[in-house]
């Protein structure tokens, strides 16, 4: 299953398999909006520990030379990485400010 | 080779020869020897099968929906009480359209406890989306099994093959056992496009929205439309392959016959047996024995029935508060054809005797009769 | 610094979980373990919805949806194919949530077990029937509110124990896991991948709306579990009790309560009362471990 971030339109009734099979990746769906706050790091203060990355329910946090990002295109804001995160380096601040 | 098998025997012959590779099943009178003969033929590695042996019959339809789904060969047996506890997966099973064949030994509903035969277990499956194949001979019963692969690896949709408790079950019959060479040609191995694969991982059955959820019963419907195609197809290529030839509906004296009995099961060849004896007594009498209640022989019904002036329909089960369910089929077939007036007798529940007197008293009694004066008639109860 | 997990990851973002959830840390992770030659039935549960609707998924690797109650005889099947089709090295679990484990799926759960099938069954256990909005499970804890279970009339029995049941069977392998112990939770599937037979895996996962709870808490409760003795994480390998997160001193019960809305309306004397539960639990399973 390509894990592209395509979302699928069947037009045709022989498109569609005869049964209900996945043709696509839940990464077509942007779960960004869901957030009302948001995951700031302050990466100069960060130990590099992959707590928060390795805590993220949502898969929302990518390790990317030795350092943590957050993909907003899909984190709910869930504040578990804040929470967790021994240097309190990162800080979660109202959406939209 | 011909050997002389009682009908569960002929089931896991049937089992044997295509070569089914997940069997789970648990045990139900009068289902036993389908399984105890497949325990025994799996432990010999006459057949190189897995069977699990699970703890309730809904399991047995949630491993063989498992086992269907990963690709392989799946087959049960149950009967009557196993059958219902299986519903909820009997909807799973077709709805996810999977190619899986189950023996049902018709076995009357409790209470009270039973164990002898009517029809009211599988019909109750009617609206499952499983195909039903009923059957009146061991014979019958061991070809249906390789058939019933064939028509479900086709069309994507499982298939229960229907007998009798006792009256075919239990009942020792001579039965040809194809050769398993002529058996391999006529069905090839199972090869699910669709199966779970770790190198091209898909999702099955996952939540749907209003937006599809239809389209995909749209697909199921034209399935079982192919699916008749196919059995007529396929009676056709099984005859070329054994010389037996299944068709969807069994007429027997009908082009003539000026009253029809609808029967089905081992019912039906008694009914055969009376029209005989009538037959010679100068009455023009014929029968319609139904195999397939899903998918429905619309046309074949409309076709043998169009001379008839008088249809009988005995059903061995009932749908209370309406009447039979063969009856119900029948006439949904009639309706808008034919003006011919559907007598409906109930007859047999619970295993009781059906006598091929009880067929000419049938007759007798519709002979005086123009046309229905109740919705159904029961035979021979006690008043 | 090195993860301590495999970066690789098999379970897209964008699915269905709510904010917090920990059942979709449980699934991360264990996928980290399992790997890509790993199938899955799911029954009705949360991840039902969290792994997204037709024409998606997010999982990267087979799934089966199933019936509620059929988990563990599923996996039992498709376990069953894979060996008569020659791929018996193919890693073949069962991921339910509590209520498909404690309560409606138990037979199969129990038959499978006593057959001692080859499968991973897994219960991400959240403590309720979270999915079809918090009812009350075999697996909530006394004292609890559920929506079936008013705080006028708190759930008075308590949390069954599903691991005792299983313990019963005999089976190979066993373990209770939190989502707040990943490496714990991942070293235990990578060792249990290689142990023929039925291996059961009890995950506590906190659910942040059922437990009116703050999301950002999940992973705090889920440590608090451990550390109070609530949910002792342990492994019974071949019939030997080890806990694997040690609690030398633990904390009280209270410290876990106070976090979660669904035992607010608690008084003093009730968790007193599930301290003194607590405490004869963790002592019967402290004999084990000491292997009396």
């Amino acid at each position: 299953m390509a894990k592209d971030r395509k979302k699928i339109e069947f037009q045709k009734l022989d498109e569609l398999p005869p049964m209900v099979q996945s043709q696509r990746s839940m990464a077509a769906n942007p779960t960004g909006s869901w957030r009302n706050l948001k995951p700031v790091i302050d990466l100069a203060s960060c130990i590099h520990c992959t707590i928060c990355w390795k805590f993220c329910p949502d898969a929302a946090i990518d390790w990317v030379d030795d350092n943590p990002v957050i993909n907003l295109d899909f984190c709910k804001g869930c504040g578990i990485c804040a929470e967790e995160c021994p240097k309190k380096c990162i800080e979660m601040v109202k959406e939209g400010k | 080779m011909k050997k002389v098998m009682m009908g569960n025997h002929a089931i896991s012959h049937g089992a044997t020869l295509a070569r089914v590779q997940v069997i789970a099943a648990y045990p139900i009178t009068p289902q036993t020897q389908v399984v105890e003969l497949l325990s025994e033929i799996v432990a010999d590695q006459r057949l190189k099968a897995e069977f699990i042996k699970v703890e309730s019959e809904h399991s047995a339809m949630a491993a063989c929906i498992g086992a269907s789904s990963a690709g392989a060969r799946a087959f049960t047996a149950t009967s009557a009480q196993g059958l219902a506890l299986m519903h909820e997966l009997l909807h799973w099973a077709a709805g996810a359209r999977l190619p899986i064949v189950m023996a049902d030994i018709n076995r009357a509903m409790a209470p009270p406890w039973t164990i002898w035969t009517d029809q009211n277990d599988s019909l109750s499956q009617r609206d499952t989306g499983w195909m039903q194949f009923y059957c009146q001979s061991n014979q019958e019963v061991l070809d249906s099994v390789i058939m019933a692969y064939k028509v479900a690896e086709k069309v994507l949709m499982p298939v229960m093959i229907v007998l009798d408790a006792f009256s075919l079950s239990h009942t020792y019959e001579i039965v040809d056992l194809p050769d398993q060479a002529v058996v391999d040609k006529y069905l090839p191995p199972f090869d699910y496009k669709y199966k779970l694969n770790v190198s091209d991982p898909h999702t099955y059955g996952g939540l749907t929205t209003p937006d599809w959820y239809m389209e995909f019963r749209v697909k199921m419907q034209e399935a079982m439309d192919q699916a008749l195609v196919e059995i007529k197809k396929e009676a056709v290529e099984f005859e070329k392959a054994f010389g037996r030839r299944y068709d969807p509906v069994e007429p027997y004296m009908v082009d003539d016959a000026d009253i029809v009995l609808v029967t089905s099961g081992t019912a039906a060849s008694t009914a055969r047996f009376a029209v005989d004896q009538m037959r010679k007594k100068g009455k023009k009498v014929g029968n319609l024995r139904m195999r397939l209640l899903r998918p429905f022989p619309f046309a074949d019904v409309r076709e043998h029935l169009k001379n008839a002036k008088k249809v009988i329909i005995v059903d061995r089960n009932i749908s209370y508060g309406y009447h039979g369910i063969w009856a119900q089929e029948v006439k949904s077939a009639l309706y808008g054809h034919s003006k011919v007036p559907v007598f409906n007798f109930i007859a047999g529940l619970g295993g009781r005797d059906i006598f091929p007197e009880t067929f000419v008293e049938i007759v007798n009694k519709v002979k005086k009769l123009k046309k229905p004066d109740q919705e159904l008639y029961w035979v021979e109860v006690k008043k | 610094m090195k993860p301590t997990l495999p970066l690789e990851e098999l379970m897209s973002p964008g699915h269905l979980a709510c904010q917090g959830c920990g059942a979709g840390i449980a699934m991360r992770v264990s996928l980290k373990a399992l790997g890509r030659d790993t199938m899955f039935t799911f029954p009705a549960c949360c991840w039902t919805v969290i792994d997204g609707p037709f024409p998606y998924s997010c999982l990267e690797v087979p799934l089966l949806h199933m019936a509620f109650e059929a988990t563990a005889a599923t996996a039992a099947g498709i376990k069953a194919a894979m060996d008569a089709l020659g791929k018996d090295k193919t890693t073949i679990c069962g991921w339910a949530g509590d209520g498909g484990t404690f309560d409606i799926g138990l037979q199969a759960l129990s038959g499978a077990a006593e057959r001692n099938d080859d499968i991973f069954y897994f219960c991400y256990d959240n403590e309720a029937y979270m999915n079809t909005g918090i009812q009350r499970s075999g697996a909530t804890p006394y004292g609890a509110w559920t929506t079936t279970t008013p705080v006028k009339h708190f759930k008075k029995e308590a949390k069954k124990s599903i691991d005792d049941i299983v313990a019963a069977h005999k089976v190979p392998y066993q373990a209770t896991a939190s989502v707040a112990y990943p490496e714990d939770l991942y070293k235990k599937l990578v060792k249990a991948k290689d142990i023929r037979g039925f291996k059961f895996i009890h995950i506590i996962s906190p659910c942040p709306p059922g437990w009116k709870a703050r999301p950002e808490d999940t992973v705090k409760l889920a440590r608090l579990a451990v550390q109070t003795g609530i949910f002792p994480v342990y492994e019974v390998d071949g019939g030997k009790y080890v806990q694997t997160m040690k609690t030398p001193t633990r904390k009280p019960v209270l410290e876990y309560l106070k976090l979660q809305g669904r035992f607010k309306h608690l008084k003093e004397s009730d968790v007193a009362d599930i301290q003194r539960m607590v405490d004869t639990r963790y002592a019967e399973l402290e004999k084990r471990f000491q292997g009396c």
